[in-house]
This record gives C-alpha cells, structure tokens and sequence, in this order.
C-alpha cells in the first residue's frame, strides 16, 4: 500500500486528480469558480483542511475501531473546517462573506473524506500529509484556472479582487483584455461553470491519450513471424 | 436459394432527412415574409448570418470529428437549425450575438452530443436561451411594426440595416419598442382595457397585437402545411396550444389589473405558433410515441404560459421548450406503446426475461 513520493504527487496533481478524474467536490468547483480570486480562497482553504484532517486521520487510524470511523473523521474535517472558516474571518473577512456558505460546506466535500478514507487511514503520518498537500494542490489548480477561463470569458477581465486576498498592493493586478464592455453572462452563472469544467476534463484527457499514442510508437513491436529458438530432434 | 436476413425496422419512411428539412425551410416561407414585412432588414440579416454561421460551425467540427462533411451537411439540419435560430432573435441585434447564438447551437448543443439525432436538446432554442441570459438587453428590444411607426420615420433600408447590425451604430427613435408580451409584463396595474386603449399595438391590431399576430398566423400556416405533408403528428402541436389556450382562459379573470392577457393574446403573440409547429415538432429532442406527444406538448403549453405570467421573462417558448426536453426521456420511458400482438403494454423498465 506504500507509494512513493512521487507516485503520489503526479496522482495528486493529475493521475488521480479530484476535480478531473475522480469529480469529487464537484459542488464547490462549480459554484465558487467565478472568479480567481474566489477560486484561489476557497481552494486554499480546502487544500489547509485536506491537509491537516489527513494528518490527524493518520495519526489516530490504529486507535480508531471500523464501526465510528466515518463519524470520527468527520468530526476531525469539521474541526479543521471551523478552524479555517475563523481564520478567514480574522484575514480575508470580506472574501469569506463572498465565499459564504461553501466554506462551511467544505465539510461535505467528498474529496477530503475520500482522502481520510482511502489514503491517510492506511499510511503514516508523512505519507498521509503528502498526500493530502498533492490532492489539495490539485484541487486548487483546477479550482483556479476554472476560475481565470470562466473570469476573462464572463466578464472579460483577469485578477478581478485580488486584494481581497494579498491586500491592496493587488488592486492593481487587474487585467481587462478585452476592453471595458465586455460582457458574457452564461459563463458567470452556473451553466458556464460546466461548460469551462467539461472542456478541461475533455483537455486532460486529450493529453493524455496524446502521451498515450506516443508512448505506444516507441515501443519496439514484436517481430512478425517468430522464429523457432529451440528444435528438438531432427524435422524435415 | 437464400433468404437475406433484415433486422428491423423494416416499415421504411419514403423522405429522407434532407427532403424532410427541405419541407421544413419552405414552411417557414410565409412567416419569414411576413417578419420581414413587419420588421424590416434586420430578419433577413439575421436569417443570413445564422445559416452562415450554422453551416460553417457544423463543417468545422464535423472536420475535428473525423466524418464526412458533405454526407452530414446534405441533411439540411444545419440550415433549418440556422433560420429557426435567424427567425427567433430580434431583428438589429449586432452580428456577433447572432453568431454566438448559432454556434452555441451548433457546436455546443448538437455536435457535442453526437451529431443530428443524439441531441437531448433542441439546438436552436439553446443557442437562444445562452444569448437571452448573457445579453438581456440586446435580446429585449424589439423592432416596431410597420404600421405602427412614427410619422416620418422609417425602418432602416439594408445599407443602414447593416450599419446597424456590424459597426454598432444605434438605430433611430421610434424603431424600437415594446411587444405585446412585454407591455403585460410591464403593465404596472392597469386594467387590460387600458392597456388595450393605450397602446396602439393593441388598440389598432385585428384581433391579438399588430405585427405579432400576423407573423403567428403564418407560421401557423405554414405549420398546417407540414401537417398536410405528414412530417409530423398533430399531438405534439396540438396538446401545446390547448393547453395554452386553456391556461389563459382559467386566469384571464375578465381583464383586471392581474390578468396575464386573454387567450387570443397568447395563442398569437410571441413565438406560440413558431414554437407549436417548428420546435415542439422536433422529432429528436421531443417524446417518441403519439401518447407522450400529448403530454410533452401540454408539459410545453403549461410551462410556457406559467413562465409568461408569473416568471421574470414575457415569453418563455425557448425556456418551456428546454424543460420539455429535459422531461422527453422520463416520459418515453411511462408512455412505451403496447406492441403488436401483446395484450399489455410493455414497461421500458421491465427485462426481457419477465415478459
């Protein structure tokens, strides 16, 4: 069951991503997508949680008994979520009030009681961290660039709100490309949030498949007509 | 001797997909007259733009796909999801929304999923609702009827029509305004023999509201005609507009500041015949059997007369619609005909083994 480093990180970031190959949390992903910046908050708050309910998950899997292990690792997500959902609330108070209920919703997302479940309640301490750092990065890569393609698509601008997040020195991060007019509703609201997502999971899996056909040509082909290695006895 | 084996269905219907599209774009002559007649250039324009862009969008990703282009594009599908599309938008909107629209339909809607017959949606109503709610308010303002405009004003000719539509310029006072479906979304608690008397797109009409209603009678027209040429049933159609109907008459209330509008008002405002005969026919996002006909086009009827009195938008034929084909599969699946020769009806959900 032990995977090395950087077996976890490649599943983590794109093997086993949670957002593209295993569609889990998908109900954050879509909703608070419409930005960079709401992308960016909610995705780090949900990497600090993965991380930290991974670690503890791991640390108390031998004390654990199957039967309550699900409530348990509930409580220990909800712990952390509470945790992260104050510290917003002391840094980034107004980006927690655009976020709303999807921080405390961070609970519920599946990627991180799937991880409690399948990874860190059978590896240590370390491993169980690593994983839920790789998973969580994932998770906010893709929750970011939804956010960027969905912004600049939507309403044609790029960083919109950053100082929300890295104070006001950001404010002026603000990028319109396409002129002060522009506008294209469906990909703020939830409709566009599935279209940018299916296009990405499709691009994923392009790539791969392209990776794939590659691999496949350098492999040396068998050659056609095997010859006999071995004779025994004379044939005619 | 041999006997060849055919697998079913061995009833085979004489006309083709691309002869049946072909009777549809005729069909659509007379309403397309009499739009352009009542409001202008911009029909056309609008007409023109969206086959273009439909037939492009098609062979483009028809080209990615790998198949044939010239096999697919001989169905006509494209076109015909072109011109409901070049029929459906206001006239004057600016080019790009036009093309959007289509290739929304197109790409999005259509080839997406499969290509013509595996669409769950009716294309030309997707592209519709995207630019409805991405662009409200170029989708909101509609042309004046010819005979309702200002005295020495004019609908604009093709060269300003063009202007207009590709370098943004702004059409003159007058030639834009409300619809009869608008003005009873917006009748700020009149009574409806006010509103009758104050607005001469009521007041001076024949019988529901100038411009519109015409324009409904002859897609009605020419509706019956495809009727006549067997390219669909009545039910689909038929159960939509009863329901309608039946629908204002329930809440016309005799015309108090509540009432929603009266039943000839619906039937021939908006896109009630164009929706009835040339969206709710579509024979791949409707239901299947005559029975579930019936139900999806009196689903279609209610929803759009709910969404037109009590929702936020004054017509409501592409979100019905949209909803409509949503519920297409669930009602195949309650509505499977009895076979020939069984005595019950077959459940779609039952296996084989149980019969």
């Amino acid at each position: 069951m032990s995977q090395g480093f950087k077996e976890i990180t490649t599943n983590g970031l794109w093997h086993n991503n949670p957002a593209l190959v295993q569609l889990l949390g998908l109900c954050p992903l879509l909703a608070v997508t419409s930005t960079v910046a709401n992308a960016l908050g909610l995705g780090l708050a949900t990497l600090l949680v993965l991380v930290g309910s991974n670690t503890i998950v791991s640390l108390i899997r031998n004390h654990v008994s199957d039967a309550v292990r699900l409530p348990v690792f509930v409580m220990v997500i909800a712990s952390f979520v509470t945790c992260t959902e104050m510290l917003m609330k002391a840094y980034t108070y107004e980006l927690y009030q655009i976020l709303g209920i999807f921080v405390p919703l961070i609970v519920t997302n599946c990627a991180i009681l799937g991880r409690a479940e399948g990874f860190a309640s059978k590896n240590s301490v370390g491993l169980a961290a690593l994983d839920g750092f790789m998973m969580g990065l994932g998770f906010l890569l893709v929750l970011v660039a939804l956010g960027a393609l969905r912004e600049l698509l939507g309403q044609g601008t790029l960083l919109v709100d950053m100082h929300l997040l890295f104070g006001p020195s950001a404010m002026n991060w603000l990028v319109k490309p396409f002129g002060e007019n522009y506008s294209f509703l469906i990909f703020v609201l939830p409709p566009g949030a599935f279209l940018v997502a299916g296009v990405l999971i499709a691009l994923k899996n392009m790539l791969d498949n392209m990776a794939k056909t590659r691999a496949d040509s350098h492999k040396s082909k068998p050659v056609k007509g095997a010859k006999r290695v071995r004779t025994t006895g004379h044939i005619n | 001797m041999t006997f060849k084996q055919i697998t079913s269905p061995h009833g085979h219907n004489r006309q083709s997909t691309g002869r049946i599209m072909q009777l549809v774009l005729i069909a659509t002559l007379p309403g397309l007259l009499v739009l352009s007649y009542q409001f202008g250039w911009g029909i056309l324009i609008n007409l023109f733009l969206a086959v273009l862009a439909a037939i492009s969008a098609e062979a483009l990703i028809l080209k990615i796909r790998q198949r044939p282009i010239g096999f697919y594009l001989q169905d006509y599908s494209a076109v015909v999801t072109g011109v409901l599309l070049g029929l459906s938008l206001p006239p004057l909107v600016p080019w790009w929304l036009v093309i959007v629209a289509t290739v929304f339909s197109i790409v999005v809607a259509k080839q997406l999923y499969g290509g013509l017959g595996s669409n769950p949606f009716n294309p030309a109503m997707v592209g519709y609702v995207v630019v409805l709610i991405s662009f409200p308010i170029e989708m909101t303002t509609w042309v004046t009827p010819v005979s309702l405009l200002p005295e020495g004003v004019s609908h604009p000719g093709l060269f300003e029509s063009l202007t207009i539509v590709f370098a943004g310029f702004s059409p003159m006072d007058g030639v834009t305004g409300a619809t009869p479906l608008d003005l009873f979304k917006h009748s700020n608690g009149l009574l409806v023999d006010q509103i009758y008397q104050d607005n001469t797109l009521f007041s001076s009409a024949s019988f529901a509201g100038v411009g519109w209603e015409w324009a409904n009678v002859a897609f009605l027209l020419g509706g019956l005609g495809l009727l006549k040429a067997r390219i669909f049933t009545w039910h689909g159609p038929v159960a939509m507009l009863v329901t309608l109907a039946t629908m204002s008459m329930l809440f016309w209330d005799g015309g108090s500041s509540n009432s929603p509008g009266s039943p000839l008002m619906h039937l021939f405002s908006g896109a009630s015949m164009f929706g009835a005969f040339f969206i709710v026919t579509d024979p791949v996002s409707s239901a299947v059997s005559n029975r579930g006909r019936l139900l999806y086009g009196a689903l279609i009827g209610l929803l759009v007369y709910v969404i037109r009195a009590w929702g936020s938008y004054p017509d409501a034929v592409a979100f019905a619609v949209l909803l409509g084909n949503f519920a297409a599969p669930f009602i195949d699946n309650y509505t499977v005909p009895r076979t020939y020769g069984h005595n019950q009806r077959r459940k779609a959900t039952a296996k084989e083994e149980d019969e």
